[in-house]
């Protein structure tokens, strides 16, 4: 064994690769909840992917085709079920899992120096995740799945002058048809995937590279080295240490999962929706046409900005803005140390705001802007729009991009705590 | 802030953005998946009843076994549109023909208890009322002007529709929650509202109870149907979260045998 892979070390750096990205990567060791998630990313990528082959085997991308083999997936096809829900609970799970990973590079300033460009190939990660959600959506061929693409390509409809091109080039069709579902599987199933891969192997050489912040935003690399272990004073390895601690944390999800795959895969809805059992019709609109939960926060911005020059071009760029600012939070963010837990009021409470805001806002996403009534009253009448939730949804859009805006203000402005030598540990 | 604050303040926020409810009130479906009795009694009402104009294109007859039933059995009792066991529960009757006739084809069934749930059926085949005005003769209160007419109609007998007017919403919730079964809160001119309800008119030939239990048959089926995989799926969970539970304990107790060594 040990002559096959110093041959084979002779030849490829497999230990050193192994080493540097994993074997003696050095990770501070107060690590917490928060840390898990990255893993977990990862394992959930890893699951899409081969529930995603094993997929593949029975689906039929074919507008005639693709409702019926699903169907028959989930009733002749041994396990198909269990491939498909694991698969449609992946997707949800990857986001939640995202969304918490994101959150705390938020808490701890995981994009603070050096980690800017680790950042930013994590927001592109981010970006392709929503490109591969969205397309692999419409494969189901429900009715969820038809008007929602329906209305996502018509936000790019709106783009002055070369919209309606820009539409029909994404569809390859005057509307969603046959040809958009193949060119849909296509994306959803090699080229978004390839990116993604890509995009994870960079972001985590990035991370082997510059090292891993933790909770206490201390640069361990700075401290002196033990005598003794020879790494540095709050480093750990992150083998075998953290590969058994993400095991705990897999095996955890795991549970959460198999709780959600074989007790409630629809989740009420959100993770499956009721109307995506109806067979695409381009003949019937479905009375509310919400996208899935992931992208509500996102859908909510941009229902809320209102038509401006005759043109709703404006809410897409909004929608577009809320999600790209989150790559210019390195230069954003002015503040004097890394981690909440030294942060002061002024942070604390921004990210509490900017919290309630995106769930609110996702929340509302998910709802008939008519959902709480109407203002009335003469006044009134001067409104653009009477709906209560619009007008709610408008605040919150503001105070969003107001917590990005105002970020080089407060943060600078905070009053801070002194940062420790040492870790805090345990 | 701590973190146990700033997560409460989060759940107060999402709490605070709760539903509102819209439409007529639906009566809870007494179906229990687990009573193979009612599964296989609605199966016999669903092949009676629905499968003339309704299709289950997707539901083979031979996973009627499923509900304790032998292929014979299936093929003497319960299939009437096709010989082959192994065939799905198709119609002869075709799609553009049915949009023709009906105005809006009769949709299919295999999946129709996803899409509408188990009170929504239940309510909707219990809402049908006279009503001169429509073409078929008949209404319903949960899905009003539908074209579907009532097939059930010599079973259930006929109801009427019995409106009452109030004068302020509060009046006609109040109205409208004391009314048991199902009730439907619709403004009124002059800002008044009314509440619909359902009274029995000439019986069919079941009785109230009766109908009930046949309509919670046929639902208990429908749902079955549109996931006949599902008691297996519990099953096999249970099996699966009682083996991650032992791995669990097992991997957490290996990481804290080798974090003990940390100092």
């Amino acid at each position: 064994m040990q002559r096959l892979l110093s041959w084979i070390d002779a030849r490829f750096p497999l230990t050193k690769l192994w080493e540097d990205q994993w074997g003696k990567y050095i990770a501070p060791k107060n690590f917490n909840f928060w840390y898990y998630f990255g893993s977990l990313a990862a394992f959930v990528l890893v699951l899409q992917i081969v529930t995603g082959i094993f997929l593949t085997m029975t689906y039929k991308p074919d507008a005639t085709k693709a409702f019926e083999s699903i169907e028959y997936m989930m009733r002749d096809v041994p396990a198909g079920w269990l491939i498909r829900y694991m698969h449609s609970t992946g997707a949800s799970a990857f986001f939640i899992v995202v969304y918490l990973h994101m959150f705390r590079g938020l808490l701890y300033g995981s994009y603070r120096k050096p980690r800017e460009l680790l950042w930013i190939i994590g927001c592109f990660i981010y970006l392709t995740l929503m490109a591969e959600a969205f397309f692999g959506y419409l494969l189901p061929w429900g009715q969820m799945s038809y008007w929602g693409a329906q209305v996502i390509v018509n936000l790019f409809s709106t783009v002055p002058y070369i919209g309606e091109d820009l539409g029909i080039w994404i569809r390859g069709d005057y509307t969603i048809s046959d040809v958009t579902l193949n060119r849909f599987f296509a994306f959803h199933v090699i080229a978004i995937p390839l990116l993604l891969l890509i995009l994870v192997a960079v972001h985590l050489m990035a991370l082997h590279e510059v090292g891993s912040n933790n909770p206490d935003g201390i640069e361990i690399k700075k401290q002196p080295k033990d005598p003794k272990t020879g790494i540095y004073l709050d480093g750990i390895y992150s083998h075998p240490y953290y590969t058994i601690k993400d095991l705990v944390g897999v095996v955890f999800f795991l549970i959460i999962f198999s709780i959600v795959v074989f007790f409630m895969p629809d989740v009420g809805g959100y993770f499956i929706e009721a109307n995506n059992f109806i067979p695409a019709d381009p003949l019937k609109t479905p009375e509310h046409i919400a996208p899935v939960w992931y992208f509500t926060p996102y859908y909510a911005i941009l229902r809320a900005v209102p038509s401006f020059l005759g043109s709703q071009f404006w809410g897409v760029l909004a929608m577009a803005a809320s999600v790209v600012i989150f790559i210019f939070l390195p230069w954003l963010d002015r503040g004097a140390v890394k981690s909440i837990r030294y942060r002061g009021t002024l942070y604390k409470s921004w990210v509490a705001i900017f919290v309630v805001c995106f769930l609110v806002l996702g929340y509302l996403g998910t709802v008939p802007v008519t959902i709480w009534g109407q203002f009335t009253g003469g006044w009134a009448d001067a409104l653009d729009t009477k709906d209560k939730a619009t007008w709610l949804a408008r605040l919150l859009t503001l105070v969003y991009f107001l917590f990005f805006l105002l970020m080089p203000w407060y943060t600078a402005r905070d009053k801070t705590k002194p940062v420790p030598e040492r870790v805090k540990w345990p | 802030m701590t973190m146990r604050r700033l997560v409460g303040l989060i759940l107060f926020a999402v709490a605070g953005a709760a539903l509102a409810s819209e439409g007529v009130r639906l009566v809870h479906a007494p179906s229990n998946r687990l009573d193979v009795e009612s599964l296989q009694r609605g199966a016999r009402n669903f092949v009676n009843y629905c499968l003339n104009c309704h299709s289950a294109q997707y539901m083979r007859y031979n996973r009627l076994t499923d509900l304790g039933l032998s292929e014979k059995q299936i093929q003497e009792n319960l299939m009437f549109a096709s010989d082959k066991i192994g065939s799905t529960m198709t119609v002869a009757m075709t799609r553009a023909d049915a949009a023709a006739w009906f105005a809006a084809a009769p949709p299919d069934l295999t999946v129709e208890a996803r899409v509408r749930g188990r009170d929504w059926l239940y309510s909707y085949l219990l809402a049908f009322y006279r009503d001169e005005k429509t073409p078929t003769g008949w209404n319903n209160l949960v899905f009003p002007n539908v074209v579907m007419p009532h097939a059930l109609w010599n079973l259930s007998g006929e109801q009427q529709l019995v409106e009452k007017e109030f004068e302020n919403l509060d009046k006609a919730e109040a109205a409208s929650i004391a009314a048991e079964g199902m009730a439907l809160v619709e403004p009124a001119l002059g800002g008044k509202y009314i509440v619909k309800t359902l009274a029995q008119g000439t019986p069919g030939t079941l009785s109230s109870v009766e109908y009930k239990r046949f309509v919670a048959d046929l639902v208990n089926y429908l749902d079955y149907m549109s996931e006949p995989v599902k008691n297996e799926r519990i099953n096999i969970g249970i099996v699966v979260l009682i083996y991650l539970g032992v791995l669990f304990g097992l991997v957490y107790a290996l990481k804290r045998d080798y974090w003990a060594e940390l100092h």
